[in-house]
């Protein structure tokens, strides 16, 4: 009996897959989401990278030893993260807004196999694009900062520009998880825009809120994108702890929609 | 074979269904009915495993719809027209439900052809119509070539051919040895399509009998009587007499009555007695209908009222009398009239049957349903002025029953629809 259930399992698994990017290559959202994503990062990385270069000379002592040439490339992703948001919103609340959850659900009864299949297409896809996204806003970044750039090679410089992919794969699949607890799209993007664009910035960088802050999703996981500790920086995880600090945010997300899925009516 | 046994579903306080037991067997089309929010689409989602229930199973083939085995391939189900993602293409709407079960691709091309949505294929589905969408929605239904196949509100939007298209789909797939299960408010288009009724009200069950025991076990005689409309008070005194003779005469919106209680012999010699001439008198069947709406009357959840436009009417001319109210505003145990097609011959045999159904698409909760004073009574409407200028009415004689599906129980005479 658990072997035909393990082969059904695996068996559900892999139609849904197949569904599933059926599904998110034939709607406009996921290409205008996406797109979205890389271009604002990019741009807005570009532009501050250049605006940084151009500042270097009124600098402080101690903002030009902090001077992180790879983390300034990656500042357009306060903004392009949102994008990511909105396209983990949407693969998710898709199927509430539209009923097509009542359809997926007959067909596939296995309602873990569905949602985690579903977030795996989504999810690979999202690492696909942050990882592009990541690379060319790096390269590009360090165009724009003429002699202060960074190079691939130098020390820790790789794993901020892998970490930099993940961590809108992440955002993304964190999206996906709470768009699963709430179903309702505005719901999800009504909490989740200004969390992340306002709130979490507000709590991590107040002084008096910052011990917590830091442990929001994207504090925690934005560290991995530094290279160069900030002077006077008291943060008690380093860049993958930071990483896996946000990951235990993801699982949560999760572990929630999941729970919830299983049990409620469609 | 779909089997419920005492399906209970609650929301909070409200009880949306309640110890519901039933069967629904293969080989035949088994007709779900009952008033808006009887618990008709909640029993239908617990049967696909969608919603849990409160208490009782509900099994398919002897499996809960959650521990089938390949339950897509072998279940297949329309629930909502209109839950597709408008910005995908039909196909790949379709395309994405077939992958979901291991479903070929070829068989998507297959099943709109079945449908009739081919040309339509790359469409967007935003810009469908809900006949088109109810179309689909089909298509997702057949698509795995499903021993068991629930349908809810399949005709809902769709034009006179897909009715009769849907119709004749219902029973071949059912003639295939099917289980095939439709639910509707409808009771002309179930009569028409199905081989057993389940009738349910407040998510109770009120009915579970074949349609010709529903037919024969329901179906009221009466007798229609129409006296010179040129004076009202013949009409008064005829309907005292009958009254004191024992009989239940309750008027019709067109002037005619209709009289209980009495036969036809006995209600001409009570004419003859008090001196009042009649144009008609005509012996009918009440329709099924009628039957099923005066099952439902007590569990109808949503009841219009007449509409008391307070402060919003227009006082009358001088010299107009203000308009009758139409009969059955208001008066508990009324039933609506017989469908429109009564009044006279159906010019084209094969457009009545959708006709009527759409007619009854216009006064769904029926008896308290029946619209404004003076407004237009979906009934009344087509056959208020043929039967009131021709007296002489066909409508004693029963049209002959137009046969658009020439199984369709061809002993039920019009009235019987």
């Amino acid at each position: 009996m658990g072997r035909r259930l393990d082969e059904e399992l695996t068996m559900a698994a892999a139609q849904v897959i197949r569904s599933e990017w059926t599904k998110i290559r034939s709607v406009a959202s996921t290409v205008w989401t996406l797109s979205l994503a890389v271009v604002v990062t990019v741009a807005l990385g570009m532009l501050i990278a250049a605006l940084s270069n151009n500042d270097f000379g009124n600098m402080s002592r101690n903002d030009r030893l902090s001077f992180d040439p790879t983390f300034i490339s990656f500042a357009g992703m306060s903004l392009g993260q949102l994008a990511m948001i909105v396209f983990g919103v949407l693969v998710v609340s898709n199927e509430y807004s539209t009923g097509m959850i009542r359809t997926s659900l007959a067909a596939v009864p296995q309602r873990g196999a569905f949602l985690f299949s579903k977030i795996a297409v989504a999810g690979a896809l999202a690492l696909a694009v942050g990882l592009a996204t990541s690379f060319v806003t790096f390269f590009l970044g360090q165009a724009m900062l003429g002699s202060h750039k960074a190079s691939i090679g130098d020390s820790g410089v790789l794993r901020a520009v892998i970490g930099g992919g993940l961590y809108m794969t992440l955002i993304a699949v964190f999206s996906m998880g709470v768009a699963t607890m709430l179903r309702s799209p505005m719901l999800s993007l009504g909490i989740l825009m200004p969390f992340f664009f306002l709130i979490s910035n507000i709590l991590g960088n107040v002084s008096a809120t910052k011990k917590v802050g830091r442990y929001l999703p994207d504090q925690a996981g934005s560290k991995i994108m530094r290279v160069v500790t900030p002077i006077d920086d008291d943060t008690p995880y380093g860049p993958w702890g930071g990483f896996a600090i946000m990951a235990l945010w993801v699982v949560a997300a999760l572990a929630g929609g999941y729970l919830l899925l299983k049990k409620r009516d469609a | 074979m779909i089997e419920a046994v005492g399906l209970t579903k609650r929301y909070g306080d409200k009880t949306a269904v309640h110890n519901l037991s039933f069967q629904v067997r293969p080989g035949a089309v088994t007709g779900f009915l009952g008033p808006n929010g009887s618990g008709k689409s909640t029993t239908m989602r617990m049967i696909l495993g969608l919603d849990n229930p409160t208490a009782g199973t509900v099994t398919i083939g002897g499996y809960p719809y959650r521990k089938l085995p390949n339950a897509a391939r072998q279940v297949g189900a329309l629930l909502d027209a209109k839950a597709v993602h408008g910005g995908r293409h039909a196909r790949n709407h379709l395309l994405c439900l077939a992958q979901l079960s291991g479903i070929p691709a070829r068989r998507v091309d297959e099943v709109l052809g079945v449908v009739g949505l081919q040309d339509v294929a790359r469409k967007r589905s935003k810009g469908f119509s809900l006949g088109m969408g109810q179309r689909l929605g089909i298509a997702a239904a057949l698509l795995g070539d499903p021993q068991v196949l629930l349908f809810d509100e399949p005709v809902n939007g769709l034009d006179p051919e897909g009715i009769l298209w849907v119709r004749n789909l219902m029973k071949s797939l059912a003639a295939e040895g099917r289980t095939v299960f439709v639910s509707s408010h409808l009771m002309s288009e179930m009569a028409l399509t199905a081989d057993h009724l389940i009738v349910i009200g407040r998510g109770q069950l009120l009915s579970d009998m074949s349609v010709t025991d529903f037919i024969s076990a329901n179906s009221a005689d009466f007798a229609r009587v129409r006296t010179p409309h040129t004076d009202p008070a013949l009409r008064e005194k005829l309907t005292s007499a009958l009254t004191e003779a024992g009989g239940h005469v309750l008027p019709e919106q067109d002037g005619a009555l209709r009289v209980t209680g009495l036969p036809l012999p006995r209600i001409s010699d009570l004419a003859h007695e008090c001196d009042v001439r009649l144009w008609e008198l005509s012996p009918h069947q009440a329709s099924l209908e009628e039957a099923y709406m005066r099952m439902t009357q007590g569990a109808v959840d949503y009841r219009s009222t007449v509409d008391q436009k307070a402060g919003l009417q227009q006082p009358l001319p001088p010299g107009v009398q203000p308009p009758m109210p139409v009969p059955g505003q208001g008066q508990p145990g009324w039933y609506a009239p017989p469908p429109p097609q009564q009044g006279y011959a159906p010019p084209q045999p094969f457009q009545t049957p959708p006709a009527a159904s759409y007619g009854a698409y216009g006064a769904p909760g029926a008896p308290g349903a029946a619209p404004a004073p003076g407004g237009a009574n979906p009934y009344a409407a087509p056959a208020q002025a043929p039967a009131a200028q021709t007296p002489a009415a066909p409508s004693a004689t029963p049209a002959p029953a137009p046969a658009p599906a020439p199984d369709a129980a061809p002993t039920k005479s019009e009235d019987a629809r």
